[in-house]
């Protein structure tokens, strides 16, 4: 049913590999990177929806801390993008442990509502500080500099080829780490508190501590996410913050299927093609991409790949 | 010293008192049942000692300290586990991985070693995998440890929480209906597992409602009607008292004289 965990990252690292053989243009390697992008802030949430099934509305305000990390920290701190962007993901960590810590010592949706809220204030911080942020227009971020390096050592790539294959890499690592927790004892005792917060608490799982283990894990992902787009599209703009974001990353992952990696990026991908092809539509394109989800969450409750694993099968779960 | 003393427990949900006054102790070893009627008070006791609800009169006191209202997963620290009536398994996740979930106080560590998948991190997964089998040896479960949990039979579920339960060695074990809906065979099996968990020296609290076992097996038994203990004792003063009788035995007694001798 599963697949394991090498079998996972080889089927990925051949896709990412071999898809390039069938674009058609290079505008498809952004197309691309954009896709690993979305797709690394989606396996943060395999951990924290998947494997511990709590649920957070407020992602995209941890990519935006990420992303603005990248912006500011040079400019004002005065180090590299990379480490930049390493201080962008300490900090969400940080953010994550204050606004869960009070939160999942309580039962129930109290962290969707908490992290919508605090995702809405940064977007809110971000438009308003224009001193700092810019305001609204965004502002710039500089250049990370390493496809400058890579040149050096005789390794010519296009911008658009170095962001595909710098992403892919960064979400391999990223699917690495999920892939290494899901087997490992925190995994073990999220994915046991996902089924009975009960059960896991008297065999001794501190719920409360765990739930913030996962969130804090999974914060650092949607700041890493955000980082990686601020750094190749050089300009953010409050958006990234957004609620809307914040519901697109759960949703890539739900409907591919949250229970695993690999569904959650086939989500993310399907997600963010699909409304490439979709423009054939035009004013009706997101009718129709809201249909599509409709059909597939009604049709496919599980996810769309497990369901189609399933069907494969033959079992028509 | 008793391992497990509880005092004037007391609870009541709005008007009603669910349990009041309740009061035993227990040694290591020691086979201690609750019994009643439904509704009598016997799971919302077992919620109180494990952590579950917070009692509003009296103490529970484990190994001499006082743990009244403690976290279960403190109390699991100290050594308590349990069972649930209703079946709380971890229904996505393999046999053996439920059994290496009650081992998570031996197998933690930190977490970025699991993230890493660093060899200490797969070492300590690697030995719980190894007790967890063998527990699921000795309850029986050994070769449906890679199946999915909720594929298993009610009964084989049963025995899937008690190794769960063991997982973290405890020296009190709360069993809440352990033989509830298995066939006779099963119940057996259950009987036989709770009397070699008592020789080991673990103190067991149990609540049944198969009379037969309840007399075979325990040392001393709690009776429990309307939230109030209404005797105690062991199994053959408790049959033959006329209020428990009355209250619960009735239309038992005749096959419950006959378990005693």
């Amino acid at each position: 049913m599963r697949l394991s965990k090498q079998a996972t990252l080889l089927v990925l690292a051949a896709l990412i590999v071999v898809a390039p053989i069938f674009f058609p243009s290079g505008y498809y390697f952004r197309v691309g990177s954009l896709l690993f992008v979305n797709s690394l802030a989606v396996v943060g949430v395999v951990i924290l929806t998947g494997y511990a099934g709590q649920i957070s509305l407020g992602h995209a305000g941890f990519a935006a801390i990420g992303a603005y990390a990248c912006a500011l920290a040079p400019v004002h701190l005065h180090v590299h993008p990379s480490i930049a962007a390493i201080i962008g993901a300490v900090l969400s960590a940080v953010v994550a442990y204050l606004v869960g810590r009070p939160i999942l010592r309580l039962k129930g949706y109290y962290l969707a509502v908490a992290s919508l809220g605090f995702g809405i204030l940064v977007s809110m911080v971000l438009a308003n500080e224009i001193a700092i942020t810019g305001g609204p227009d965004g502002i710039k971020v500089p250049e990370l500099g390493l496809r400058a390096v890579l040149a050096d050592w005789g390794l010519e790539l296009t911008n658009a080829q170095f962001w595909y294959a710098f992403s892919g890499l960064v979400l391999l690592v990223g699917s690495w780490l999920a892939l290494n927790l899901y087997n490992s004892p925190t995994g073990r005792a999220l994915r046991g508190l996902h089924e009975s917060e009960i059960a896991a608490r008297t065999v001794g799982v501190d719920v409360a501590q765990a739930k913030l283990v996962a969130f804090m894990i999974s914060a650092v992902y949607a700041s890493v996410s955000g980082s990686l787009l601020a750094l190749q599209n050089r300009l953010i703009t409050p958006d990234i913050a957004g609620y809307m974001h914040s519901i697109e990353i759960v949703t890539m992952a739900v409907l591919g299927g949250v229970g695993s990696v690999l569904g959650a990026i086939f989500g993310a991908s399907i997600l963010t093609l699909l409304p490439q092809l979709l423009t054939v539509f035009q004013e009706y394109e997101q009718v129709m991409l809201g249909l599509v989800m409709m059909l597939a969450m009604i049709f496919m409750p599980r996810g769309l790949l497990p369901s189609i694993v399933g069907l494969v099968r033959g079992r028509g779960e | 010293m008793s391992l497990l003393a509880v005092e004037g427990l007391g609870i009541s949900f709005g008007e009603l008192h669910a349990v009041r006054n309740v009061g035993f102790s227990m040694k290591p070893g020691e086979i201690v049942s609750v019994i009643g009627p439904n509704g009598a008070g016997k799971t919302t006791l077992f919620n109180m000692i494990s952590g579950i609800y917070l009692p509003k009169s009296g103490t529970v006191h484990l190994g001499g300290e006082d743990v009244t209202g403690m976290s279960p997963h403190l109390l699991a620290r100290r050594g308590l586990s349990r069972t649930f009536q209703n079946l709380q398994i971890f229904q996505a996740m393999t046999v053996l991985e439920n059994v290496m979930v009650g081992y998570h106080l031996h197998e933690r560590g930190p977490v970025i070693a699991d993230l890493l998948g660093l060899s200490s991190s797969r070492r300590r997964s690697h030995e719980a995998e190894e007790k967890a089998r063998m527990l699921l040896e000795r309850v029986g479960l050994v070769r449906a440890a890679e199946k999915e949990a909720g594929s298993l039979s009610y009964g084989a579920l049963k025995r899937l929480e008690i190794a769960r339960a063991l997982a973290l060695k405890p020296k009190v074990l709360l069993l809440d209906e352990p033989a509830a809906g298995c066939n006779a065979v099963e119940t057996e099996e259950i009987d036989h597992l709770i009397a070699e968990l008592a020789a080991d020296g673990i103190a067991i609290l149990l609540v049944e409602h198969d009379m037969k076992m309840v007399m075979r097996i325990s040392n001393h038994i709690v009776v429990l009607d309307f939230g109030e203990k209404i005797a105690e004792g062991d199994p053959a003063t408790v049959s033959r008292n006329p209020r428990v009788i009355q209250a619960y035995l009735g239309t038992q007694a005749a096959e419950v004289t006959y378990a005693v001798g």
